[in-house]
């Protein structure tokens, strides 16, 4: 007789007669996470265990966070820019996330760019990228972070990052930061799938920022949270109010440490994009007017001002104060990425192998020439934002 | 009709899903916003949501259920928001869509579309930029059409809607709004897998196709030849009967394409030229290509596709031999 008897299989533990049961989604509760409700109350004992410095310092990050993209979005509209995507409304998410994060483990976001200042990043190298410059990700690998462009296509790329922790025994974690629109490209799952199958120390962290540039969360899945997805896979997972910088922080801190112990874990951040998806998008197209007001209504950095009021920290917060220094530090990035010295053509060829491959050099050889000899070359090159 | 390469693109799809409703278009934002380059504008409004559908950020399912949609009898049109970001569905066109006619010997097609823009100079991000048609091209059973006028884009993508096997339909999007001119309001088929003669001359042949048409064309008025100009305008099957009668009667010939020059279409189309016409050449064939690198950030990517210059000087070395 075989082994394998059915009712005896491990999955068949528990058996049930008559009508086959569904299991659905709907059988799930997943709650979400939350310490300072939207109306500025909140429980003391529920309050994550930082000293008064570090609550400025997110708000601080916040801001920052709040005027990289304002100003980004403003130099765009000069034309000093190619595109650009804005972060706002979701400050709570990406700095309460980033704050737990320590400079040994790596991140490779989506759409999340002061994290990246906080790892020591300059600004200046941030508006290199956005100016399509190349050598502003130098900068970003040299403090363990990059942005990928193809959206999902860096999570397996984070799995093996994690693995390579996990086998050297280092004590570090790789996060990736993903968007809604992220969970359904077939490489989130597999990548999911493997680093949970694996047990390697890979962080997850999903912001549900409600669209993929047109289509809304509910239309890209119907599942009924982001959270959930992770549960097929069985790794652990847990959904954080993203407009509440604590809940984030708490959660994602948690996270965190069983992540350091090989239990990779998916966290949903529900949170908003107020601006476009990019500078580049209309979303009149798709968006009702009232649906942003009522988004704005939970804007991350009230909610945490008033708890900051409550805990009788704001009084030692000079706000116009920070803005100003944000806005003097992104001048001068502005300044020092308008005086970044123009590159010849050899860096087209550069960093593509290790060595130059001969027909690479023949390229770039014949290329020079050709410059040299035809000058109304430059007719037909565009002058692009200074470098 | 006066009409933008884009706007041909839209006007076809207009035109063919309101003559064969078997025909679905889907794609991410293609639907509520009409694409991020407007080209599937009023369609949804038009044809209702059940044949114009925002898909998930979905590459592969986008790809894949397409095959499967025509597999089963329609005629799926489906976009993919820019080249770049068909990479991971490229398993579904080499796995399955190119294969289900060889597969099933004929019992099952895939007659379906894949849209993208393709091509760098429009200041986009990494992935936004690539000319990957050899890569494609080198899929049997795929067919691949690069268009290069309003008029082409129209008749093209109506033929390939209504063609029996899967076609990639490659948009050169920096000259989507480039020019406008003249396209019919009716219903009319440019046929795959025909080259044509867009410009006579009897001196050397230059074959190019979609972006760059027009700096083939720039740089064939000033060229101090008599320049015939053959645009490929389906990269596979290629046309390659076109292209040796006019090196038979020029003798000389150059290629261009924005892709990368190693093991590009450029190398298979001077192949072509050795096996058919090499008694007729009066000088080796030249090339003018990208070059075998990625497509430089938006800061420095105008150097990398081939200028008017380039390819006059190309044109100068075929001739000064
Ligand atoms: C694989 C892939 N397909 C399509 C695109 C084009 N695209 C850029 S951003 C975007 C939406 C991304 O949405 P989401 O993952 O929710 O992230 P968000 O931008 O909202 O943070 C799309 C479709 C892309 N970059 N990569």
């Amino acid at each position: 007789m075989s082994e394998n008897v059915p009712t005896e299989h491990p999955a068949n533990a528990a058996v049930s007669a008559g009508d086959p049961r569904f299991l659905s989604q709907d059988d799930l509760s997943v709650d979400t996470h939350q310490i300072v409700a939207p109306d500025g109350t909140y429980d003391a004992a529920d309050v994550p265990d930082l000293d008064a410095e570090q609550f400025q310092d997110l708000y601080r990050w916040m801001l920052t966070d709040r005027v990289f993209s304002r100003r980004m979005v403003s130099i765009q509209r000069r034309g000093e820019l190619g595109t650009f995507g804005s972060t706002r409304g979701q400050e709570a998410s990406i700095i309460g996330s980033a704050y737990t994060l320590q400079p040994d483990d790596w991140l490779y976001v989506g759409r999340a760019w002061t994290p990246m200042f906080m790892r020591g990043v300059p600004m200046k190298d941030m508006i290199l990228f956005w100016r399509g410059i190349e050598e502003g990700q130098q900068s970003f690998a040299e403090h363990n972070c990059q942005i990928a462009i193809s959206i999902g296509s860096h999570l397996p790329l984070v799995a093996g990052l994690a693995w390579g922790m996990d086998l050297s025994g280092d004590d570090a974690i790789a996060t990736a930061y993903l968007g809604d629109g992220a969970t359904s490209t077939g490489a989130a799952h597999e990548a999911i799938n493997f680093a949970g199958a694996l047990g390697v120390p890979a962080l997850f962290y999903c912001q549900n920022n409600q669209y993929a540039i047109s289509l809304s969360a509910d239309q890209q899945t119907a599942a009924n949270t982001l959270a959930q997805k992770a549960l097929a896979y069985g790794m652990d997972a847990i959904r954080v109010d993203g407009q509440d910088v604590l809940a984030v922080y708490d959660a994602v801190t948690e996270a965190r440490e069983r992540v350091r112990n090989g239990e990779p874990v998916f966290v949903e951040s529900v949170t908003y994009r107020m601006d476009a998806h990019t500078t580049s998008d209309d979303p009149t197209r798709y968006r009702s007017d009232e649906e942003v007001v009522a988004w704005e209504a939970v804007d991350p950095l009230e909610r945490y001002r008033e708890f900051l009021e409550s805990e009788g920290l704001w009084a030692d917060i000079d706000h116009d104060g920070i803005v100003e220094e944000i806005e003097a530090e992104f001048d001068a990035a502005l300044e020092e990425a308008n005086a970044f010295a123009e590159r010849g053509i050899e860096e087209i060829f550069a960093h593509v192998y290790a060595e130059l491959p001969p027909e690479l050099q023949r390229q770039f050889e014949e290329f020079s020439d050709l410059l040299e000899r035809r000058p109304e070359m430059y007719d037909h090159i565009e002058q692009r934002p200074k470098g | 009709m006066q009409a933008t390469i884009v706007e041909a693109v839209n006007d076809a799809l207009h035109t063919e899903m309101a003559a064969d409703d078997d025909v679905v278009v889907f794609g991410e934002d293609v639907a509520a916003s009409g694409g991020v380059f407007r080209a599937t504008d009023e369609l949804l409004e038009e044809f209702g949501g059940d044949r114009v559908v925002d898909t998930p950020l979905s590459e592969i399912a986008i790809v894949g259920a397409a095959t499967g949609l025509a597999m089963y009898g329609y005629r799926p049109v489906a976009e993919i928001q820019f080249s770049g970001f068909l990479p991971p569905a490229f398993d579904q066109l080499v796995t399955n869509a190119s294969r289900v006619r060889w597969r099933t010997r004929g019992a099952l097609t895939a007659p379906m579309v894949v849209r993208m823009p393709y091509g760098a100079g429009v200041r986009a991000l990494e992935h936004h930029s690539e000319s990957m048609e050899g890569a494609y091209a080198h899929i049997p059973g795929l067919k691949v059409v690069a268009p290069s006028t309003p008029h082409d884009t129209k008749g093209l993508l109506l033929a390939s809607i209504r063609d029996p096997d899967p076609v990639l339909f490659m948009e050169p999007k920096r000259i989507y709004r480039s020019f406008r001119e003249e396209v019919p309001e009716e219903d009319y088929e440019v046929p795959l897998g025909e080259a044509t003669v867009r410009r006579e001359g009897s001196d050397v042949t230059v074959v190019s196709w979609g972006s760059m048409m027009p700096p083939t064309l720039e740089a064939a008025d000033e060229a101090d030849a008599d320049v015939e100009v053959v645009d490929l305008r389906t990269i596979s099957p290629m046309d390659a009967e076109t292209v040796v009668e006019s090196v038979k009667k020029t003798g000389r010939a150059v290629v261009v394409h924005e892709g990368p020059r190693s093991h590009g279409v450029g190398g298979d189309i001077v192949a072509r030229i050795n096996d058919e016409a090499l008694m007729y050449l009066e000088a080796p064939v030249e090339r003018v290509t990208g070059f075998d690198t990625p497509v430089p950030l938006l800061s420095m990517e105008d150097y990398y596709f081939p200028h008017p210059p380039r390819i006059l000087d190309a044109i100068e070395d075929a001739m000064s031999v």
